[in-house]
């Protein structure tokens, strides 16, 4: 059974500071409102791990929650740069960020490594590339049947993973649909896990095959309407693609990050209030 | 002389359509590979599965995606996996005939960098990195490449080998043991690029029409091979045109602005 818990009180009971933490969603279902949370309560020292950092690791980033990021692809989908996580990298602002680059064959084995209980994931990969030159966590082996060069990189094993789904049911269950990313294996290979939903509903209603998280995997259940915004969830809502283009002139600027931070995450209560936050600020701009 | 009737981002996005061969199983990079993925799927080669690396196989989207997982994508594919099974089943188990890849950076071999211009621990600019193309171009039968050609593009030497093309030439791929041919022909707003059979080196072999010898070199970092037998490029026809240009136009509606087509 999982807890059904407020976000607030999931990030404070299973979130410390220093911890090695995943937050997932390939493009779909990003948990942006728990990246917010763990701003609210300003947590530090984080390990981030994802595969596309995209805005919300640049909010998270830029608020200097991270001191470390292991990812394969950095930017704002369709759009350019994270300037957050480019200005830490390049002038230690807020601070420095260790980074750790790998390709997304790479990490997505590795968390199916984790998930597996085995202490790395084996690929063909990586042969002629200069990033094991810059990462020495990537390494070659020797197949023992064959004397082929494999690639080797060691299982992710996060303390937390955060993923958002669309549907739960009272005693935890997760239903999960779409573009599925790497959020079951993440979740499977962390110890501890909190997903928050778009719904709570006493029946899933589903195929068998469609409940990718059963309830004993889960540690806390949140029920987060729009948690995953302005990523999409499939079925509820879709990507506000607005968004994404207008943080690229907020993230620019420092001063102009830090208000919107502020304003928006800092001083609002939960996700409601940061929408609410938003939606004041886009009609001022109107 | 008659203004021609489409633009360099046309000529290129339609000759690297062409390339992609009806029913072929195609793992599409997202921006100029995903445009001209989908034209090759609307005009010649409605057969052609187009992969995801976000998951989704076999995919028809009416609109090209903003990002590489849009709900688009999932809502009109014959099925959606999870990411690591996209890179262990179907791309290392050998099931993609063609990768299709974008670039910042090329050199003469084909090789590929999308980390960093400048040093990687003090870097001039810091690119996205390399996502999925590095086992994209080598586990893929075979690669293509679209990418505007310049000076910036086309460098002697790469800052950075983020995706093996052709290594260092010659042989340089059968002694990684790579499993995949490697890039075929690489297509620019100028010309056509194929690696020579003996030495993997890129050399011209079609030019855009109105395009000289001159401009291309000039485009280049490196002194660039043309093919004895170099010819010209065949133009757009209107069909590919109007579908192209109907593909942009749903687009640039669906996602209330520039498609992004080229970010």
């Amino acid at each position: 059974m999982a807890d059904i818990l407020e976000l607030s009180e999931a990030i404070a009971t299973h979130v410390q500071d220093g911890d090695f933490v995943a937050l997932e969603g390939f493009t779909h279902l990003i948990p942006f409102a728990a990246g917010h949370e763990l701003i609210r309560q300003r947590r530090r020292d984080l390990t981030l791990v994802r595969m596309t950092p995209d805005l919300i690791y640049d909010q998270l980033i830029g608020a200097g929650c991270a001191s470390k990021l292991i990812y394969s692809w950095g930017g704002n989908p369709g759009v350019g740069s994270l300037h957050r996580l480019r200005d830490a990298v390049e002038q230690q602002w807020p601070r420095p960020l260790q980074t750790q680059e790998h390709s997304h064959a790479d990490l997505a084995n590795a968390y199916v490594a984790g998930a597996a209980g085995l202490p790395f994931a084996v690929l063909r990969a990586y042969a002629g590339s200069d990033l094991p030159k810059v990462n020495p966590r990537i390494r070659f082996i020797e197949c023992p049947f064959t004397g082929e060069s494999l690639a080797a990189v060691p299982a992710l094993r996060p303390d937390v993973a955060v993923i958002h789904a669309q549907k739960a049911d009272r005693r935890g269950n997760v239903l999960l649909w779409g573009i599925l990313g790497v959020q079951k294996e993440a979740a499977l290979a962390a110890r501890r896990v909190i997903v928050t939903v778009e719904e709570i509903v006493d029946d899933l209603q589903a195929w068998p095959n469609a409940c990718i998280l059963p309830a004993w995997t889960v540690s806390a259940v949140c029920h987060v309407p729009g948690g995953a915004a302005p990523s999409y969830a499939l079925g509820y809502y879709p990507r506000d693609n607005r968004f994404y283009n207008a943080w690229d002139a907020i993230a620019r600027d420092r001063d102009r990050f830090a208000q919107w931070i502020q304003r928006h995450v800092l001083e609002t209560e939960d996700f409601a209030g940061f929408r609410r936050a938003l939606d004041r600020s886009s009609r001022e701009a109107a | 002389m008659n203004a021609p009737a489409f633009s360099t981002d046309e000529m290129m996005t339609v000759t690297a359509a062409r390339r992609l061969a009806d029913g072929a199983v195609c793992f599409v990079g997202i921006g100029l590979p995903s445009t001209a993925a989908n034209l090759a799927r609307l005009t010649h080669a409605p057969r052609a599965v187009l992969i995801y690396e976000s998951g989704p196989i076999g995919t028809r989207p009416d609109v090209l995606p903003l990002s590489i997982g849009d709900g688009e994508l999932a809502q009109t594919a014959d099925t959606v996996v999870a990411t690591p099974e996209i890179f262990r089943y179907w791309l290392q188990g050998g099931r993609v005939d063609v990768g299709f890849l974008g670039t910042a950076q090329i050199d003469r071999y084909a090789n590929l960098n999308t980390t960093v211009i400048g040093d990687y621990h003090a870097p001039k600019v810091r690119l996205p990195g390399a996502g999925g193309a590095p086992e994209i171009a080598a586990n893929a039968r075979e690669v293509l490449v679209i990418v505007k050609q310049s000076r910036r593009s086309f460098v002697d030497r790469l800052d950075f080998v983020t995706s093996v093309g052709h290594g260092e030439g010659g042989d340089h791929r059968e002694r990684l043991r790579l499993p995949g041919r490697g890039p075929v022909a690489v297509i620019t707003d100028l010309c056509v690029l194929e690696p020579d059979p003996r030495t993997r080196e890129l050399t011209v072999v079609s030019l855009h029409p109105g395009v000289s010898r001159e401009q291309v070199a000039q485009a280049t970092g490196w002194p660039l091979r043309f093919a004895d037998a170099l010819v010209e490029t065949a133009s757009p026809r209107a069909q590919e045109l109007a579908t192209l240009r109907d593909l942009h136009a749903r687009t640039a509606q669906a996602h209330g602005g520039p498609s992004g087509a080229d970010a």
